[in-house]
């Protein structure tokens, strides 16, 4: 992979802008495609100098988090400065009586978790991916097992600091759960891989972290089956923090629901929860093999897939038959899956497009969050996405010369 | 006389809708005049009711064309005056789309049209065993389309979330006439979330023609309580004390003692005699769960100097409960010939703080402040009593409910929680946000509404010019048409 290189005086530029600047090395490179400089601000204002210098050089930047999903999505047409945020690694405040923290968004989910753990609380999202920023998490808007009972980042997310394009640092939403003034720019940002501004900080509401936990599993080897166990905790009285499906290429699979709250309560509804999963329920205290983390290796073709809670049945069976292996929140609608490395292209193609004809027909959609680039090159990684048009106004609004992540969102945005 | 723009889009409503979802009468007109903030008042030029959403979008596409101004307007409770029409623009009602489309259990959704009553969707899911959670208390006459433009919570949201927390799909009419589907039944729709800016963006960005909401499984086990205290600041150290526990309540409502005189006088509620504050706490959950939070939510009243504890265990009870809290807003008439309804968010741990500050406030100026709030979350909802026949007592309630509006902000609050920024709000937006914040916010009206037609006025104190956009109407931009702004 050639690097991407910079003129004299555009370097200089953004040397000036951030006292920690450098030439790139091949392991930078995102989808392939290696940066000119990297650039790691040590603040918001040191980001908004890099952008702003980057706008009057008509530079094209890559915001980084910890680049654990940096593959994720197309590469970027051009990434002339890798802008790395990993500096911005503060919890910036802890309010434990409100259950607020405001953090930057280099700081890594885990950290965050280890600060606010200290009072008794968490930040209701699953670390999926080890070592995980907040601002990736936002940019990509990733979520685990525990979105049944808490949501995901835009249900926790209540106030957010970016720098636009231009530089103009903008704050939205603020330090209380409930507010609706003004629009919820944080809502457009979760999810938008750094395409439409680059994340500084984020503030969020917390959970207090439950006194007890216990799984409650069964096996679950016929599609039809595993939607009736799932249908079965939902509409009871359980009130599961979790209901996830482990459906592997071929063999037996599970369900896995989990139980948070106070130690009887835990106990009594796991009982609940047994009587209805049959005599094969087992009840454990450790998370399930695999946990909260995503059922692919490197070099797989990794899918999310959505789908209305109905349709569950349908999803695993046409996972079974393309031989996918799936988990996911069975009881959100939500599941990822993984076309194993060594498919062909061809297979992969085929694969993608049978399980998002299902997905489709389930109200969902089927994502190609990463894949090997001979894959990601052939398949539409997105699948068809309603109101691109709109989409596109928002990010000519943003970002009118495209300077952010250039390519890798929907549309070719 | 209506400008020929407005006869335009009056001669498509008139070739599409039927006679009576078209009104140009004046004296007909005027009763559309306000929203549930009756004291900003301004008669729109003319009034549709579309009975679906081809007709809606072809009345806004006709606005679109010509330039016009419209607003949308659900069942018109809002208390920001985020419904006030524009007196040369189209006011679109909501009102004849009333059709629950779809209530599917299995999918834990509903497809709902915006005029359908909040309480409705509730009532066509309870066979179900099913709920729709955000409870406004307005829930019995307000509207999910209304609902969506405010981002609307309630009592319960405290547990569960807002609006746009259990609205995951619409089909939205653009401020172009444009029908699109955002999101779906289906969550984490790839692309922007345009739903999640969408909701709560008070009508400025478009029209929601249909809404696929989340329902919520019905709670095995309800129990509410009452509970006496003798001050706010012991009410104040009690949620403190519960939240800390690691207990989320599906409610925690506070009353002091003025707001408790009014109730009694209105509803003959039969609160606790003599108490400074009452808390009204609400949890609910599997039973076994509940059992056991409700023990210590006892044992931490009681601690915390609770002197009169009530619990009702049935609906019959649970009503009279919250009969007196939900009545509040309203009794305040009993004591007062007139009051302004404030909506103010703090952190939770500020409040004695700042309902001293409130105290010091009401001290100084003279004038008497009710208080009634969400106390689980710090939603104030102080109420502003004042005389309007006596000369200066409407400015001086005015400058006490700003006052407070200013206390929120110091504290780190917010200037609405759940009532909206409207046309009552927009001048203390600036307050609150920088003006790079804001001219980022209205980047996102640009993109879905160049022209600045969709409720326009609204929200922000000063428009942000959006610039050409390609392949869009030419000429003069509206506000530069009408005198209103100047392109430099």
């Amino acid at each position: 992979m050639a690097a991407t290189t910079l003129d004299r005086t555009a370097r200089e530029a953004v040397a000036s802008a951030c006292a920690d600047v450098r030439d790139s090395e091949p392991a930078d490179h995102v989808g392939g495609v290696v940066p000119g400089l990297v650039a790691r601000p040590a603040d918001t204002d040191q980001v908004a100098e890099v952008l702003r210098a980057a706008a009057a050089h008509g530079l094209t930047v890559v915001p980084r988090g910890r680049g654990t999903k940096l593959s994720w999505g197309l590469p970027p047409t051009s990434a002339d400065v890798l802008l790395d945020v990993s500096a911005l690694d503060r919890v910036v405040g802890h309010a434990a009586g409100d259950l607020i923290v405001v953090t930057q968004a280099g700081t890594r989910l885990a950290d965050l978790q280890q600060v606010v753990g200290g009072g008794g609380q968490r930040l209701a999202l699953d670390e999926t991916v080890s070592g995980a920023s907040i601002g990736g998490t936002l940019a990509t808007n990733a979520s685990g097992a525990r979105r049944v009972a808490t949501g995901t980042a835009r249900d926790l997310l209540i106030g957010i600091t970016v720098v636009r394009a231009d530089g103009v640092v903008a704050k939205a939403g603020g330090r209380v759960v409930k507010n609706v003034a003004g629009y919820d720019l944080g809502k457009l940002l979760i999810g938008s891989f750094g395409t439409l501004a680059v994340i500084t900080e984020a503030v969020f509401r917390l959970h207090p972290v439950p006194v007890a936990s216990r799984w409650v599993s069964v096996p679950a080897s016929d599609p039809a089956q595993a939607q009736q166990v799932v249908q079965a905790v939902l509409h009871g009285q359980a009130v599961p923090s979790a209901i996830e499906v482990e459906w592997p290429a071929d063999g037996q699979g599970a369900v896995h629901v989990l139980l948070e709250g106070r130690e009887d309560g835990v106990e009594g509804r796991a009982a609940t929860v047994r009587s209805l999963l049959g005599e094969a329920a087992t009840e454990s205290s450790d998370d399930p093999a695999g946990g909260a983390t995503y059922p692919w290796d490197d070099g797989d073709t990794c899918l999310k897939l959505t789908f209305v809670l109905s349709a569950l049945a349908d999803v695993l069976e046409t996972a079974r038959e393309t031989g996918l292996h799936l988990r996911g929140s069975a009881g959100a609608g939500v599941a990822y899956a993984a076309v194993p490395e060594g498919s062909s292209v061809e297979a992969a193609q085929d694969v993608v497009r049978r399980i998002r004809e299902t997905c489709t027909r389930a109200g969902g959609s089927a994502v190609v969050l990463d894949a090997p680039a001979s894959v990601k090159a052939t398949v539409d990684p997105w699948g068809p996405v309603p109101a691109l048009d709109l989409m596109r106004r928002v990010k000519d609004q943003f970002d009118a010369d495209h300077r952010l992540s250039p390519g890798r969102f929907v549309g070719e945005i | 006389m209506p400008t020929p723009a407005l006869s335009a889009v009056a001669a498509v409503a008139d070739r599409l809708l039927p006679a009576d979802g078209v009104i140009t009468d004046h004296a007909r007109l005027r009763t559309y005049e306000c929203d549930g903030l009756a004291h900003y008042r301004v008669t729109p030029a003319l009034v549709v009711i579309p009975e679906d959403a081809e007709q809606l979008a072809a009345v806004v596409r006709a606005c679109a064309e010509q330039g016009v101004p419209f607003v949308a307007r659900g069942s018109g409770t809002g208390l920001s005056g985020g419904a006030l029409p524009h007196a040369e623009g189209v006011l679109i009602v909501t009102s004849k789309m009333r059709t629950i489309h779809a209530v599917r259990r299995d999918d834990q959704r509903a497809v709902v049209d915006p005029g359908v009553i909040n309480l409705d969707v509730t009532k066509a899911a309870t066979p179900e065993g099913y709920y729709y959670a955000p409870d406004p208390s307005s829930q019995q006459i307000c509207s999910i389309g209304g609902n969506v433009a405010e981002n609307s919570g309630g009592a319960h949201c405290l547990k569960y979330g807002f609006t746009t927390n259990h609205v995951l799909g619409a089909d939205f009419v653009t401020a172009d006439g444009d029908t699109v589907a955002l999101g779906g039944a289906a969550p984490d729709s790839p692309g922007y979330d345009l739903l999640g800016a969408v909701v709560g963006s008070e009508g400025t960005l478009g029209i929601v023609t249909s809404v696929t909401v989340r329902l919520v499984r019905l709670p095995e086990e309800v129990r509410t309580l009452l509970v006496g205290f003798e001050s706010t600041d012991h009410a104040g150290a009690a949620t403190s004390a519960i939240i800390a526990a690691g207990i989320v309540p599906a409610a925690v409502e506070m009353m002091d003692a003025l707001a408790i005189e009014a109730a009694e006088a209105a509803v003959q509620c039969n609160y606790p005699e003599d108490a400074g504050a009452v808390l009204v706490i609400e949890l609910d959950g599997a039973a076994i769960e509940v059992e056991q939070e409700f023990a210590e939510v006892e044992r931490l009243c009681h601690d915390n100097g609770a002197f009169e504890l009530r619990v009702a265990t049935d609906p019959t009870e649970r009503a009279l409960i919250w009969r007196g809290r939900k009545s509040a807003f309203a009794a305040v008439g009993r004591i007062s010939p007139d009051y302004i309804v404030q909506d103010g968010v703090i952190p939770r741990t500020a409040l004695p703080e700042v309902l001293k500050a409130i105290s010091d406030l009401s001290g100084t100026s003279g004038v008497r402040v009710a208080n009634v709030f969400h106390a689980g979350d710090g939603n104030l909802h102080p109420l502003v009593l004042f005389d309007d026949s006596v000369e200066g007592a409407g400015d001086a309630a005015e400058k006490v409910s700003g006052a407070i509006l200013d206390l929120c902000i110091e504290h780190g609050g917010s200037i609405t929680g759940e009532h909206g920024v409207g046309m009552d709000k927009s001048k203390y937006m600036p307050r609150m946000y920088t003006d790079e914040d804001l001219d980022t916010m209205q980047l996102v009206r640009c993109a879905f509404d160049p022209q600045s037609i969709s409720n326009p006025g609204k929200v922000f104190p000063t428009p942000r010019l959006c610039g050409e956009v390609p392949g869009r109407r030419k000429g003069a931009h509206p506000l530069q048409e009408a005198g209103l702004a100047e392109v430099f």
